[in-house]
């Protein structure tokens, strides 16, 4: 297997540049104040970049620039931008590698993630969005003998991204790609963690775009998401991040009276059901994969299967081989390819993990492995790492109810069927959440009983277009990654059509 | 309100003395704040410092306690109800730590990220009548 060379070292596959201005109707722009921050790599804890630190000025360049693209943008056929997508997705599989570096050295995560999930489903995103566009109809209705009306899917013009750092090029990509196959034009603001590799990919893609379709600027969330996400020139904003933050959107929003898309995250219950231990063969197999998953990214998804139910009968051994399959994970050097999990993205987050963790044992859960910060050697010391932290609990302990974000699974028993489903509603999120049994009819009406907007029956963590993702309760608003995201991103026009030569009668 | 191991301490959440003076220099920017506790994904879990009147609470809400950090004003703390049903076993300190955060939070740029520590309630502070919370 490979270590690729940092970024900035002899031999690495990318360089990131020294500073990063915004990119903005369709070349770099300063921001106006001048200032910059710093971006560390939670890899080693040191600075790599500095990237513009922009206010509401420079939010309103980007949006004149939106404004100024967004009509021959949306008025262009399907088929040329579906040309302009499918471009942009053959550009970054060119350039697969290098953009899969510079996410893991910006994020944390490991680069065998970046290579073969983050990435290639990014620019599959461009793809299936290209393909939806080209394929999606209006609709006609006949009122009556003389009279149809039209309906016609328009694009809303100027819409603002606020997007999270857990995934910093699938998450933009999710929202850039419905947005621009529906025909408008971005203003996106990156999270304040990872500001520079969706730089870097507009220094990829950047050209195939015609100036101003696609605005990034970055900065504190304060300072430039706040402009952004209440500006009346807006017409929608998409949100990835927390539930106050999404309710303080949908505030500004409301002011504007504008839509949202909103995805706020949860506490997915993965539920291990008695008969996948009937058999110690592949399915076995799979499903311990399938409870190793909280660590996958570090557990910084908003899925992450964060409570693990596993029925009472089967509790102790199948515990104890999950406790073998996690104890296998390969923690490490993100840049090396064998390495399964990364760092934290942030001291911040380390911090709060940590947080978690103590008032979980002070809840009187049991570790059952890790619980606490991985100490690294060398240039990783100053690195963000936490071990995979299993604990075994009750679902009212505020580690059962609440999200970590981090590499941490909360493990609780249950009796029967009834009892499963009780304890996997019995939380304010309805993400995602997993199913495991080799029964058929008992995979099927848990599926169906789980309050939740992504149930994996059999699988977990797989995220292919063409399947809708979003959640129930509290944990948002919209259906991203799939074609019904073009209708978040459109407004219908109706066309009322008289072909009748006849007054109505009325004066 | 009173003082000990160097927190200021509130029935139900305290506020460490790092925090208070991170607040002190905020509200010199952005005048007075509030709390809000946020849950979910990626910086959920996180207080968000707003300028006050700038997050709207409503009926969802419960207050949860009124921060003195030697400031005219004191800065209120709020969570959405349905959360404090969760928490409302545990007393909440709110320290500060070197970090980058994101929302819109206003320490962010100051390069200090307002967290969120907890501990149990004792048996007493649970049954003291003043711990009970108030909805504004």
């Amino acid at each position: 297997m490979a270590i690729y060379a940092p970024p900035g070292e002899a031999g690495s596959v990318v360089q990131y540049a020294p500073r990063y201005d915004n990119w903005i109707g369709g070349e770099w722009v300063k921001p106006v104040k001048g200032r910059y921050f710093e971006n560390p790599t939670p890899i080693t804890g040191r600075t790599f970049t500095e990237v513009a630190q922009s206010g509401a000025d420079d939010i309103e360049l980007a949006l004149d620039a939106a404004h100024g693209a967004a009509p021959a943008w949306g008025r262009t056929s399907a088929a040329e931008r579906a040309l302009v997508l499918n471009k942009i997705a053959d550009r970054m599989e060119e350039n697969l590698e290098r953009i899969a570096v510079a996410e893991s050295w910006e994020n944390g995560k490991a680069v065998r993630e970046c290579l073969a999930a983050d990435i290639p489903l990014a620019i599959d995103h461009f793809r299936y969005f290209a393909g939806a566009v080209r394929a999606q109809e209006g609709h006609s209705s006949q009122i009556d003998g003389d009279t149809v009306a039209y309906h016609f899917q328009e694009p809303l013009g100027v819409v603002g991204q606020i997007i999270p750092w857990n995934f910093p090029i699938l998450m933009a990509v999710w929202k850039i790609a419905p947005a621009l196959a529906a025909g408008n034009a971005i203003v996106l603001k990156p999270a304040e963690q990872t500001p520079a590799s969706i730089l870097l990919l507009m220094d990829v893609i950047g050209d195939l775009l015609p100036p101003g379709v696609l605005n990034v600027v970055n900065g504190f969330g304060v300072e430039a998401g706040k402009p952004l996400a209440s500006n009346p020139r807006v017409r929608k904003v998409a949100f990835t991040g927390e539930t106050t933050t999404g309710r303080l959107i949908m505030q500004y929003a409301s002011e504007n009276l504008i839509p949202v898309t909103l995805e706020l995250g949860g506490k997915s219950p993965n539920i291990f059901f008695e008969d996948v231990a009937a058999e110690r063969d592949a399915f076995y197999d799979k499903t311990l994969e399938g409870f190793t998953m909280f660590a996958l990214n570090q557990g910084e998804v908003c899925t992450c299967p964060s409570r693990a139910l596993v029925q009472d009968s089967i509790y102790d051994g199948f515990m104890a081989d999950a406790l073998e399959r996690v104890g296998r994970i390969k923690q490490g050097d993100p840049l090396d390819t064998d390495t399964m999990m990364g760092a934290q993205a942030s001291n911040d987050q380390l911090e709060k993990i940590l947080s978690y963790i103590d008032i979980g044992r002070q809840e009187g859960a049991k570790v059952l492995t890790g619980g606490g910060r991985a100490e690294m050697e060398g240039d990783l010391a100053g690195g963000y790492y936490v071990t995979p932290t299993i604990f075994e609990g009750q679902n009212n302990m505020r580690i059962f109810q609440e999200e970590i974000f981090g590499p941490v699974v909360s493990v609780a028993r249950f009796d029967d069927y009834a009892d499963a489903i009780k304890i996997a509603n019995d939380t304010l999120y309805g993400l995602g959440s997993g199913v495991w049994s080799r029964n058929g009819n008992t995979a099927y009406r848990a599926g169906r009983d789980i309050q939740a907007g992504r149930v994996w029956v059999n699988n977990y963590h797989a995220y292919p277009a063409h399947a809708a993702f979003g959640g129930y309760k509290q944990s948002g608003i919209g259906r991203e990654n799939h074609k019904m995201m073009l209708d978040h991103y459109q407004q219908t026009k109706n066309l009322l059509v008289s072909y009748s030569d006849q007054a109505m009668g009325f004066f | 309100m009173g003082t000990s191991g160097g927190e200021t301490t509130g029935e139900r959440v305290a506020v460490t003395d790092p925090a208070a003076a991170l607040l002190r220099e905020l509200t010199a920017d952005h005048g007075p704040l509030m709390f809000h506790q946020s849950g979910g994904c990626c910086d959920g879990s996180s207080p968000m410092c707003y300028p006050l009147g700038e997050f709207r609470t409503g009926a969802s809400d419960v207050h949860l306690a009124d921060l003195d950090v030697g400031l005219p004003e004191p800065v209120p703390v709020w969570m959405s109800r349905s959360q404090f049903e969760l928490w409302s076993h545990t007393h909440l300190t709110i320290d500060v730590v070197p970090g980058r955060g994101s929302g819109f939070s206003v320490e962010a740029p100051t390069g200090q990220r307002f967290l969120i520590r907890s501990r149990l309630m004792s048996d007493e502070e649970a049954i003291r009548p003043d711990t009970q919370t108030t909805t504004e």
